[in-house]
């Protein structure tokens, strides 16, 4: 296996800098969190982090993003769509986070739909990815089918390794980008010591089994257990939006018949607004209808169309929820109190 | 710490088990260090559940509006004044909420514990002696409480609750600090420098509305940001619409705000909000000599006409 050395890294960032954009984790000024930023030089990439407050997906999926917009020239109305074809690379990617654009992927390219600004973004952007030598108490990415070195989505993995890190390059993408790196072969011992983390990192506990979730949530959605779970839910959006899994997005216009955009925001199901009827009926009226619906897309409905469960497991729910409303506890109530059909 | 916990649960079990109550909201033990959840117990065998320690940051009020039958509720002096302002507002009715009062010493702020920490994981943290132990993989260090309570709660004026049914615990001394000592910084800025500053804040904010929701005075049954027809405000990124909609939310809580700080608790992304309230809580102060949520009988200061009113600000 190949190695390169943490200034190689950095050099090889400055280089890619220069002729492509380049985001990787920063920590945010002022704050304990990181977020990724474009960065123009090796050094202000931080590699050395948790993981970031918001997931990878906002460089595929915006918070906010233009679709359209619209001026009036003359007689005529001209569009201007905005291109996705900028080349990116981003640096320092969890495997959690990368997982989750491969679950991303079947939602914004299927038989009936292709979204062009996911996918552009996808097709253009190469991901090297960052092992985690060591997840955290609210990581629980191997119960999901995960692990912290899984290479799902990734384009590099590296792993941590004394003075640098170990390079898997595992496509074409990540081969053409470690072309011009410094890699020198790595020692018996550097490997394994790669292999003793990997170990060492993947013996999570596994705090959220699947065994049986489904089957109960299959025949649990009246439930009474509903009314009880969400009971201290505020209603807000932080779990949904930080979720690298969530992708639920209104779309809202701007403007008048001279000019104007339409614009692509980030939506909740945990909002009142989000299945608000034009008639003012709403289908889901309180928090149980809404976080029922957030438990079910996740660990039901997304198996049932699309085969796999829409959690990582990156624990990022777990750790800001601003009433510790923690989904493993969720579950194992479902769990406890719901019998499998 | 422990003794006031027994008597909350002691307290609670009372009042479930003589059929006072059919709720006692508190809290219990959280899943991460440094966390308790609010805890609905019902069934007094259950009481052993609750807790009390420096993390229970929320404010709970929130939960009893317009909630039917009849509620126990434990209280820091904070979430006491979002009670009765809430009674003032007629969202919760006196005779239906019983109040188990608790003095306050501060909660702890978790952005400060983080910061202290600089990316190392906490395992446990535990409470002793004044001091907050934090212990994690290879290190154990232990900081002054005082330094790592929540900016509200180390220039907290009420730390007593203004109204109970029974009060648990030793009654604390309010804090003298200054409270408008960030106020005042962001009023000497020159006009640009504000601009800078709130641009730099806005840049954080994802529109999840924890703070709207996390607040106990934010229950409007439709927010003016959630209004499509007319839309008041976009919904975009745009740094204007974002500072709209926290100036919008800031100016709602004029006179009413409670000083709780529950919104920048809630807030992922530390956004400084509470800032914007602080500066028209000081305004509400200076102008009407007002401070909501201390006395039921007190008209708020937006719904009364006095002709003694200090007002400068409408003829300057």
């Amino acid at each position: 296996m190949k190695k390169i050395k943490g200034e190689d890294l950095t050099a090889l960032i400055d280089r890619l800098a220069s002729t492509r954009t380049v985001y990787a984790p920063v920590l945010e000024p002022g704050e304990a969190y990181y977020a990724y930023r474009p960065v123009t030089a090796g050094r202000e990439a931080a590699l050395d982090f948790g993981n970031t407050r918001v997931s990878v997906k906002q460089l595929f999926l915006p918070r906010s993003e233009r679709l359209f917009s619209y001026r009036t020239e003359g007689e005529n109305k001209v569009f201007d769509v905005p291109s996705t074809t900028e080349r990116r690379v981003v640096f320092g990617v969890r495997p959690c986070d990368a997982r989750s654009l491969t679950m991303l992927d079947g939602v914004f390219q299927n038989d009936r739909y292709a979204d062009p600004y996911y996918l552009g973004r996808r097709k253009n952007t190469v991901l090297v990815g960052l092992g985690c030598a060591a997840p955290s108490a609210t990581c629980f990415c191997t119960s999901l089918g995960g692990g912290p070195f899984d290479t799902a989505g990734l384009d590099v993995l590296l792993t941590p390794v004394p003075g640098g890190y170990l390079v898997e390059t595992l496509t074409d993408a990540g081969k053409a980008l470690m072309e011009d790196a410094s890699l020198t072969d790595a020692t018996a011992e550097e490997e394994a010591q790669a292999a003793g983390t990997k170990a060492e990192a993947t013996r999570q506990a596994d705090t959220l089994p699947l065994d049986g979730l489904k089957e109960r949530l299959d025949v649990a959605f009246d439930h009474p257990v509903w009314a009880q779970i969400p009971e201290k839910c505020l209603g807000c959006g932080v779990c949904t939006f930080l979720c690298p899994t969530c992708h639920c997005f209104d779309v809202c216009d701007a403007g008048n018949s001279e000019a104007g955009s339409r614009e692509r925001i980030w939506d909740s199901c945990l909002f009142p607004l989000y299945t608000l009827h034009a008639s003012g009926h709403n289908p889901r009226p309180t928090a149980k209808e809404r976080y029922r619906q957030r438990v079910m897309h996740k660990f039901k409905y997304f198996v049932d169309r699309l085969g796999c469960t829409a959690c990582v497991g990156c624990g990022r729910c777990v750790v800001n929820c601003p009433v510790n409303l923690d989904i493993r506890e969720v579950t194992k109530t479902i769990r406890d109190q719901i019998t499998g059909g | 710490m422990t003794e006031v916990a027994e008597k909350i649960r002691a307290k609670a079990a009372e009042l479930l088990a003589g059929g006072t109550v059919e709720l006692v909201l508190g809290y219990e033990k959280g899943t991460v260090p440094l966390r308790t959840t609010p805890c609905f117990v019902r069934d007094a065998a259950d009481v052993g559940r609750l807790v009390w320690n420096g993390s229970c940051e929320n404010n709970l009020a929130q939960f009893l509006i317009k909630r039917p039958g009849r509620a126990a509720v434990v209280a820091k002096g904070c979430d006491s004044r979002a009670l009765v302002a809430l009674m003032r507002e007629n969202q919760i009715q006196r005779d239906q909420v019983f109040i188990i009062g608790v003095p306050c010493t501060g909660m702890i702020d978790r952005r400060k514990v983080e910061k202290i920490l600089a990316g190392r994981e906490l395992v446990e943290a535990a409470e002793e002696g004044g001091r907050l132990v934090l212990k994690g993989h290879g290190f154990t260090e232990s900081v002054p409480l005082a330094e790592v309570v929540h900016e509200t709660c180390a220039t907290c004026r009420h730390p007593n609750p203004v109204v109970y049914d029974v009060l648990i615990g030793e009654e604390v001394p309010p804090k003298d600090a200054p409270r408008y000592t960030l106020v005042e910084r962001l009023e000497a800025m020159t006009v640009a420098e504000r601009d800078a500053f709130w641009a730099r804040e806005m840049q954080k904010c994802i529109r999840c509305y924890a703070c709207r929701q996390a607040c106990p005075m934010c229950y409007c049954s439709e927010c003016f940001v959630d209004c499509t027809r007319p839309a008041w405000i976009g919904k975009t990124d745009d740094p204007g619409d974002t500072l709209l909609f926290h100036a919008g939310r800031a100016y709602h809580l004029a006179g009413r705000c409670v000083e709780c700080g529950a919104c920048d608790r809630a807030c992922p992304m530390g956004v400084n909000q509470f800032l914007l309230l602080r500066k028209i809580n000081k305004d509400v102060e200076d102008m009407y000599g007002y401070s909501a949520g201390l006395r039921v009988e007190d008209t708020p200061a937006l719904a009364t006409f006095n002709p003694d009113d200090p007002q400068a600000f409408l003829t300057e």
